[in-house]
C-alpha cells in the first residue's frame, strides 16, 4: 500500500496538480499551444520580462577552453543589448544534455534558439520538432549534417577548412616547406576538428618536405593538449613542429615541450588557431610562433539573424565569419586590443 | 529484508515528497513548467538514463555494482549507427543483434564475477574500459543514421493533447519499468535477488539459485545497458563513441535516491523511476530558469544524495535499536 500512496503523491502533482497549484497559467496554457509560439510566448511570460522584446534560448556546448566563454559572454552582451531574454544553457560537452535543451527551449515556447552544436550529427529529431514549433535555429560556430537544410535557419561560423589551410600555409613559408609535424587534434567527431584537419592536409600536400608524424585527439584542452604531447615528445623527439586544432592545447603542448627540454618558439615551432589572449600573450613570450585567428564574437551575427528568421524574412544560409592570420610580431601590438 | 515492512518505506515517499516539491517550486516559479509537455518530456528525454536505472535497480539490490552501463550504451549505439548508416543492415536485425550483444557482455561480467569471485566494482571497471575503448575504435566520430524506419519510430506519438505527447522511446521506458517492477514483486527471480542482496550465504542455505541469480542480473543489465544504447539512437537519430559517460553514475544515484542500499536488499523499481523524474525535473528547472549555471544540477543531486543515504543510516540504526528492545 506505501508505494501507492508515494507513486499517487508523486502523479497528483504531476498530472492533476498542475491545474490547483498553477490556475492561471494552465488557463492561458491552451491558446499558447494552438497558437503561433511567437505571438503565444510573451503572454505566459513573467510579469517583468513583459519589457522585454523576445525570449530565446541559447545551449551552449560547455565552458570548456577560453574561446568557447567568449563566445558565450558575445552572446549574452548582445542578448543585454538588444533587451532579448536570453535563456542559457550548458551541456557540459555532452550532446544528450544539449537535445533536452533544445527541447525545453521549444516546451518553454522561446522565439528563436541559438545552438553551438557538439557533434555534426544527431539533430534531425529535435530540430524536427523545432520546426514543427515554428521556432527557426540558428546554427553558431559548427555546421550539422541533416539531408534537409530547412531544418536551421542559418549557419554562423568560421570556415574551419580555410583556418587549417592558413596555418599549414604560414607553416611551410617559415619553415621553407620542410617540418617533423605533430598534430594535436580537437574532439573526435567534432566539426572543427575535422576540417581544420583536412584544410592543414589541404594546404601541406604541395610540400613533400612536411609530414606529419603523429595525430591524437587532445579532446580541445589544455590538459589533453599537454598530456599527449608528453607522450609524444617522447616517440618523436625529431619533431620540429606542432600544430594543434586551437590555442588551448598548442598551450599544454608548449608547457609539455620545456619540461622535455625543447624551446617551443624556436625547436619547435608551434601553430595553432583561435586567436585566444592566451595565445597572444605565448606569442609574445616568443613561445607560440602562430594563430590563426577564429573569431568567437559572433553574438551580433547571431542575434542579426535570429531577429530576420522570427519575422520570416530570408536568411542565408551561411554566413562566413572573416578570419585573420597573427605571428609574434603582432602579438604585442595586439594583445591590448584582445577581448577573450 | 531486515528492515521492519513499513520502514522500508519511509525513503520510498521522502523520494516522492522530495519530486512532489521540486515540481511545485518549478511550477510556482517558471511559467509554463507546469504542462503536459513538460511532465511528457521528463519521460521522454530521460528514456535511456530510465532503462540504465531500472536495470541497475536490480544490480544494486543484488548487492552489486555495474560501472559499464554507460560505455555499453555508446558501443551499442555506434556499432548500430555504422551497421545501419555505413553497411546497409536494417535497423530490425541490427538491434536485435546489439541487444543479444549486450546481454552476452552483461552475461560475461556476471560469470566473472560469480565463478571467479572477483568484484563486481573492478570486473565492470574493465567492461567499462574495454566498451568505451570498443566504441572508439569503431570510429571516432559520430555517425548519422538515416533510415525509413528510423523515420517512422521517431514519428510515432502517444498524443496528449495540445503539443504534448510520448514518443516510442518513452513508452518503451514505462513498458520496461512495468515490467521490472512487476517481476521485482511477483516473480521468484524478483524474491531471488532481494534473497541475494539480504545475504547470499543465507540465500544458498535457503537452497535458492545463488549462482544463477547472479549472472542473470548481470546478463539483464547488460541487456538493459544495449536498450539505452538504442534508445539514445532514436532520441539523436545518431550513433556516438562519445555518448553516455558518466550515465552509469547517474543511474546508481538515481536508484539510490529512489530508496536503495548499496548494501544490498533493499530497492524498489517504483523508486527509481521516482529518482529518475527528479533528476528530469531539475535539469528541466534549469534550463527553465536560464540564468544558474548547469552545474546545479550535480551540485542539487549531490545533496539529495547524501541527504538520502543520511535518512537511510538513520532508518536502519533506529531498525537496529527495535530490535534490540
Amino acid at each position: 500500500m506505501p508505494f501507492f500512496a508515494a507513486l499517487l503523491a508523486a502523479s497528483t502533482v504531476l498530472w492533476s496538480g498542475c491545474g490547483k497549484s498553477n490556475e492561471t497559467p494552465t488557463a492561458a496554457a491552451p491558446p499558447a499551444e494552438t497558437s503561433a509560439p511567437a505571438a503565444a510566448a510573451p503572454a505566459s511570460a513573467e510579469p517583468k520580462s513583459s519589457l522585454r522584446s523576445f525570449t530565446m534560448g541559447f545551449a551552449q556546448v560547455g565552458a570548456e577552453s577560453a574561446w568557447r566563454t567568449a563566445e558565450t559572454e558575445s552572446i549574452k552582451a548582445e542578448a543585454e543589448k538588444r533587451n532579448v531574454n536570453l535563456k542559457f544553457s550548458d551541456a557540459q560537452g555532452k550532446q544528450e544534455n544539449q537535445i533536452k535543451a533544445v527541447r525545453s527551449f521549444i516546451a518553454q515556447g522561446v522565439e528563436a534558439i541559438i545552438l553551438a552544436p557538439v557533434v555534426e550529427t544527431g539533430w534531425e529529431p529535435v530540430l524536427r520538432e523545432a520546426k514543427q514549433a515554428k521556432i527557426p535555429v540558428v546554427l553558431v560556430d559548427r555546421g550539422i549534417k541533416v539531408n534537409d537544410d530547412s531544418l536551421y535557419a542559418t549557419l554562423i561560423a568560421s570556415d574551419f577548412v580555410a583556418e587549417g589551410k592558413l596555418a599549414a600555409e604560414w607553416l611551410a613559408k617559415k619553415t621553407d616547406g620542410k617540418a617533423v609535424i605533430v598534430e594535436l587534434q580537437g574532439t573526435p567527431g567534432a566539426a572543427p576538428a575535422i576540417d581544420r584537419k583536412k584544410g592543414f592536409e589541404e594546404g601541406i600536400k604541395a610540400y613533400p618536405g612536411m609530414k606529419i608524424v603523429a595525430s591524437q585527439s587532445g579532446d580541445f584542452r589544455r590538459s589533453g593538449g599537454k598530456e599527449v604531447m608528453e607522450a609524444l615528445v617522447k616517440v618523436h623527439p625529431e619533431l620540429t613542429a606542432v600544430y594543434a586544432h586551437n590555442d588551448d592545447m598548442a598551450l599544454g603542448a608548449i608547457q609539455a615541450l620545456e619540461e622535455a627540454d625543447k624551446k617551443p618558439g624556436t625547436d619547435v615551432i608551434v601553430v595553432s588557431i583561435d586567436g585566444v589572449k592566451g595565445a597572444f600573450e605565448a606569442m609574445a613570450a616568443g613561445k607560440l610562433n602562430c594563430s590563426v585567428e577564429c573569431n568567437p564574437l559572433l553574438g551580433g551575427f547571431a542575434f542579426d539573424a535570429a531577429g530576420m528568421a522570427i519575422k520570416g524574412a530570408p536568411v542565408a544560409k551561411n554566413t562566413v565569419v572573416p578570419d585573420r592570420v597573427f605571428e609574434q610580431s603582432q602579438a604585442a601590438a595586439e594583445l591590448p586590443n584582445r577581448k577573450y | 529484508m531486515s528492515l521492519p515492512a513499513r520502514r522500508k518505506f519511509i525513503p520510498l515517499l521522502a523520494t516522492a515528497l522530495a519530486l512532489a516539491a521540486l515540481f511545485t517550486t518549478a511550477s510556482l516559479l517558471y511559467p509554463g513548467f507546469c504542462s503536459r509537455l513538460v511532465v511528457a518530456n521528463l519521460f521522454a528525454d530521460n528514456a535511456a538514463l530510465g532503462i540504465s536505472a531500472v536495470g541497475m535497480t536490480y544490480v544494486i539490490i543484488s548487492g552489486g555494482i555495474d560501472l559499464s552501463v554507460g560505455s555499453v550504451v555508446a558501443a551499442t549505439s555506434i556499432v548500430a549507427a555504422t551497421l545501419i548508416g555505413r553497411h546497409g543492415w536494417h535497423p530490425v536485425p541490427v538491434i536485435a543483434l546489439s541487444l543479444l550483444l549486450g546481454l552476452l557482455f552483461g552475461l560475461g561480467q556476471g560469470l566473472l564475477i560469480q565463478r571467479f569471485e572477483l568484484p563486481a566494482f573492478l570486473v565492470t571497471l574493465g567492461g567499462m574500459f574495454f566498451a568505451r575503448g570498443l566504441a572508439f575504435a569503431v570510429t571516432p566520430e559520430s555517425a548519422g543514421i538515416n533510415h525509413p524506419f528510423y523515420d517512422w519510430v521517431q514519428a510515432l506519438r502517444l498524443p496528449l493533447g495540445g503539443r504534448a505527447g510520448l514518443p516510442a522511446t518513452a513508452l518503451l521506458f514505462l513498458a520496461v519499468f512495468v515490467v521490472a517492477a512487476a517481476a521485482s514483486h511477483l516473480t521468484s527471480f524478483g524474491r531471488n535477488v532481494y534473497a541475494l542482496g539480504g545475504g547470499a550465504d543465507s540465500a544458498r542455505l535457503m537452497g535458492l539459485p545463488v549462482a544463477a541469480t547472479r549472472v542473470a542480473v548481470y546478463g539483464l543489465n547488460g541487456f538493459a545497458s544495449a536498450l539505452a544504447g538504442v534508445v539514445a539512437t532514436f532520441y539523436t537519430g545518431s550513433g556516438n563513441p562519445a555518448m553516455g559517460a558518466g550515465l552509469e553514475l547517474d543511474a546508481i544515484a538515481a536508484v539510490v535516491i529512489g530508496g536503495a542500499l548499496l548494501t544490498g536488499g533493499v530497492g524498489f523499481v517504483e523508486g527509481t523511476l521516482l529518482g529518475v523524474l527528479i533528476f528530469g525535473t531539475i535539469q528541466s528547472a534549469l534550463v527553465f530558469d536560464g540564468r544558474l549555471n548547469s552545474w546545479w544540477l550535480r551540485i542539487a543531486i549531490g545533496l539529495l544524495l547524501l541527504l538520502f543515504i543520511l535518512l537511510q543510516k538513520w532508518i536502519s540504526g533506529r531498525a537496529g535499536a527495535a530490535r534490540a528492545e
